[in-house]
């Protein structure tokens, strides 16, 4: 008899007025037995209409099935065969958006805790299981991932699985990309990711770090010099954009990506770190997605008072729900239909944010109410340290270096969508590099299916 | 991890260190930099490359010791290993077309203007080197420099070595002398490739300037080495690290370089305290 409870097991979660002083995980995860009856709200629908919104199409209800009946490792085991980061993706996929919102259960109340339970599988699977994956027989074909993002993670695993040599080159000193420069300890514990990471290797792969492509070397002297014989491109979207306006070069003034890498992958927010990182007082955040949101929340947690400034109304943010209703149980503040002009300094440091006054009128292209400015009504704020999180874009360095590789007008690399093959011959792209800021999910799915691609590439040149 | 081949005391306060890093050597040219971490945990710090032999493999850095990481690093001693050495990064100084420039460097960035001396002189373009230090004690690549330049002017501030001066005093002289640059390269102090570049562009004599600003990357990922340069904003990193020396924003660019000046001088003073802890 299924659990016919309206709302999903509630989520154990640090205290809002503890967990904004510290960087622990907000979210705790659930005991065997909150997974087990939130698991038997599922109805096992016949059409499975929660992986059609699944990214890479785990087995949804099949899984779940396994965590009803206690069986976690067969659990682990079925959203393994489709998933390569389950303990990543339980964390910061946005669940609302994908397999949740098509989960019968949420036409009458709340769906089934779809990644809440792919979570607690995974942390399940990593606490108990002690079985090492096991390094698959080589086939002697050699593949070069750039980046070790999620993209690249999950390509590198999938190739390695298939008896590939694979080796990933990562041109900051630690693994994980976004995982580890971006997103911050506590939505994300960087122990978690290390795990993932860790399982590659048992499987094989090599991780080359220090390594930049485009500077140390190119992908043509990784094809004609170091053998291999694919390439996947999978270097994020690591360049930040400003919004060119007066005073943005003020002393107090971040881009998103400056000051969670040096939180997160600098550890800046730890006292003894050698790696500094202003704590301002009062932190004034530009921008409504994830990035400002963990921007907020460790500015939060470094003991400012933080104000997220947005040019549209709270119904637009683009960051999750979820996100948004942590950083209000935080008490960061939101000032929506604010939109920065001019940053003003005092002594070569950020004074105060001069802000246009918006207001909504028709949806723009992208569909969302363009913002415009409100005659007239313009409000200052002071401040000691402003983030900019208005987004990024795809490096440019392997572009620049790499002959052939046709880009979009904005940077992003074309790729044939079926495959991620690029303009150039054995050489595979996916994930931010491609789309331009997305989700891990996604990422890692263009992964997996570059990977896929790669694998037929090769196999069908050896039998040639 | 990448071993320490050598190590030699330039003066008391500038050290050289020749670094085993094969792939970084392969591909380094003079003007490109390399971000370093002394070990796990260290703070990452961008130096530009003063030498690189490829067939040894082995990539030379000069740093003066300015922080706590710099002094961590002069701690290491030869066979020694730094955690982390990444590069070569940013873009090479472009030499194609020159016929006759003149470096001008100061203090520690005579480390910097040295190979691009050196290639230009190999190249057979004329040279021209003006090296400015506070005092005799601290003059840097004497002989070096002399082998890469037909002219070789060496400047103190107090006049107890070389000539007393500022090296733009020295190329002010050189220029009413009748001497003609294509091109003047600067490295140094912020404040003396300010007043270099604002000498040159009243001579109308086109000017590079080579920018060390504060990094955590070097890859174009956190725009924290951003300067404006002909109202514009650039990535030292990726854009630079060298940039039009007559639209660079020098007032901005050294406002910037103290950002974190409180916690470098602290970091400075706990880590000279853990070294005397441990010599106790």
């Amino acid at each position: 008899m299924p659990n016919m409870s309206m709302v999903k097991n509630e989520m154990p979660s640090q205290e809002p007025d503890v967990r904004n002083k510290n960087f622990l995980e907000v979210a705790l995860g659930y005991t065997e037995e909150q997974a087990i009856s939130e698991a038997q709200r599922c109805l096992n629908c016949k059409h499975k209409p929660c992986v059609s919104g699944c990214p890479v199409q785990i087995d949804i209800p099949a899984f779940i099935q396994k965590v009803a009946e206690g069986e976690f490792e067969e659990a682990y085991k079925i959203i393994s065969k489709s998933s390569s980061l389950p303990a990543v993706c339980g964390r910061v996929c946005p669940q609302e958006t994908q397999c949740e919102c098509k989960c019968v259960r949420g036409i009458k109340g709340e769906p089934v805790a779809i990644g809440r339970l792919e979570r607690f599988v995974a942390d399940y699977h990593n606490a108990h299981s002690t079985e090492k994956a096991e390094k698959p027989v080589s086939n002697g074909h050699k593949a070069a991932i750039i980046g070790s993002g999620p993209s690249g993670l999950a390509c590198a695993g999938d190739l390695a699985k298939k008896g590939y040599d694979v080796t990933i080159f990562e041109a900051l000193h630690l693994a994980g990309g976004v995982l580890v420069y971006g997103i911050p300890e506590f939505r994300l514990p960087k122990s978690i990711v290390q795990k993932e990471i860790d399982g590659l290797k048992d499987l094989g792969v090599k991780i080359e770090t220090n390594m930049v492509i485009g500077k140390t070397v190119s992908i043509d002297e990784l094809m004609d010099e170091f053998g291999f014989e694919t390439v996947f491109i999978g270097s994020g979207a690591g360049l930040p954009r400003f919004m060119n306006i007066p005073g943005e070069n003020l002393k107090g003034v971040y881009s998103a990506n400056e000051f969670l890498t040096r939180i997160n992958l600098m550890k800046a927010y730890k006292p003894d770190s050698t790696t500094p990182v202003q704590h301002g007082k009062k932190v004034v955040v530009v921008g409504g997605g994830n990035v400002a949101m963990d921007a907020a929340r460790s500015a939060k947690r470094l003991g400012a008072d933080v104000y997220i400034v947005y040019r549209r109304t709270e119904k637009e943010l683009p960051a999750r729900a979820e996100e948004v209703e942590h950083a209000k149980e935080e008490g960061i503040n939101f000032c929506m239909l604010t939109n920065p002009i001019e940053i003003n300094g005092k002594d070569g440091w950020v004074s105060n944010v001069h802000c246009q006054v918006m207001e909504l009128s028709e949806p723009d292209e992208s569909g969302r109410a363009k913002p415009v400015p409100k005659e007239g009504c313009t409000v200052d704020i002071e401040t000691d340290c402003v983030i900019m999180s208005i987004g990024t874009s795809p490096n440019p360095l392997i572009k620049s270096t790499t002959e052939g590789l046709e880009t979009q007008k904005w940077g992003g690399i074309i790729v044939d969508e079926e495959t991620g093959l690029t303009s150039r011959e054995g050489v595979y792209a996916g994930g931010d590099a491609v789309t331009g800021a997305a989700t891990v999910i996604l990422a890692m799915g263009a992964g997996k299916t570059a990977a896929k691609a790669m694998d037929e590439y090769m196999q069908s040149k050896a039998n040639a | 991890m990448y071993k320490i081949l050598k190590k030699r005391v330039l003066n008391p306060t500038v050290t050289l260190m020749d670094i085993e890093a094969p792939m970084v050597a392969r591909k380094a040219e003079p003007g490109q930099f390399i971000i370093l971490r002394t070990d796990e945990d260290g703070e990452r710090i961008p130096l530009t490359i003063a030498d690189y032999d490829r067939e040894k493999g082995t990539v030379t850095i000069i740093f003066q010791i300015v922080g706590a990481t710099t002094l961590r690093l002069n701690q290491l001693e030869e066979g020694d290993f730094i955690q982390d050495f990444v590069g070569p990064l940013g873009r090479p100084t472009h030499t194609e077309g020159l016929k006759k420039v003149a470096v001008v460097g100061g203090g520690v960035g005579c480390a910097i203007a040295y190979p691009v001396a050196k290639k230009l002189h190999e190249k057979g373009v004329e040279v021209h080197a003006i090296v400015g230090f506070r005092n005799k004690d601290l003059v840097i690549l004497e002989d070096e420099f002399e082998a890469a330049s037909s002219k070789l002017v060496l400047m103190t501030d107090d006049g107890s070595y070389g000539k007393k001066g500022l090296v733009t005093d020295a190329l002010k002289e050189l220029i009413l002398s009748g001497e003609e640059y294509d091109e003047v390269i600067t490295i140094g102090p912020l404040i003396m490739m300010k007043f270099v570049c604002a000498l040159t562009k009243e001579y109308g004599i086109k000017t590079v300037a080579s920018m060390n600003p504060i990094m955590v990357d070097g890859t174009g990922m956190c725009g924290g080495c951003r300067l404006t340069v002909g109202g514009k904003t650039k990535f030292a990193c990726v854009d630079g690290p060298e940039f039009d020396g007559h639209e660079i924003d020098f007032d901005e660019a050294m406002a910037r370089s103290i950002t974190y000046k409180d916690f470098e001088r602290h970091a400075y003073e706990e880590t000279c305290n853990l070294f005397k802890m441990e010599v106790k």
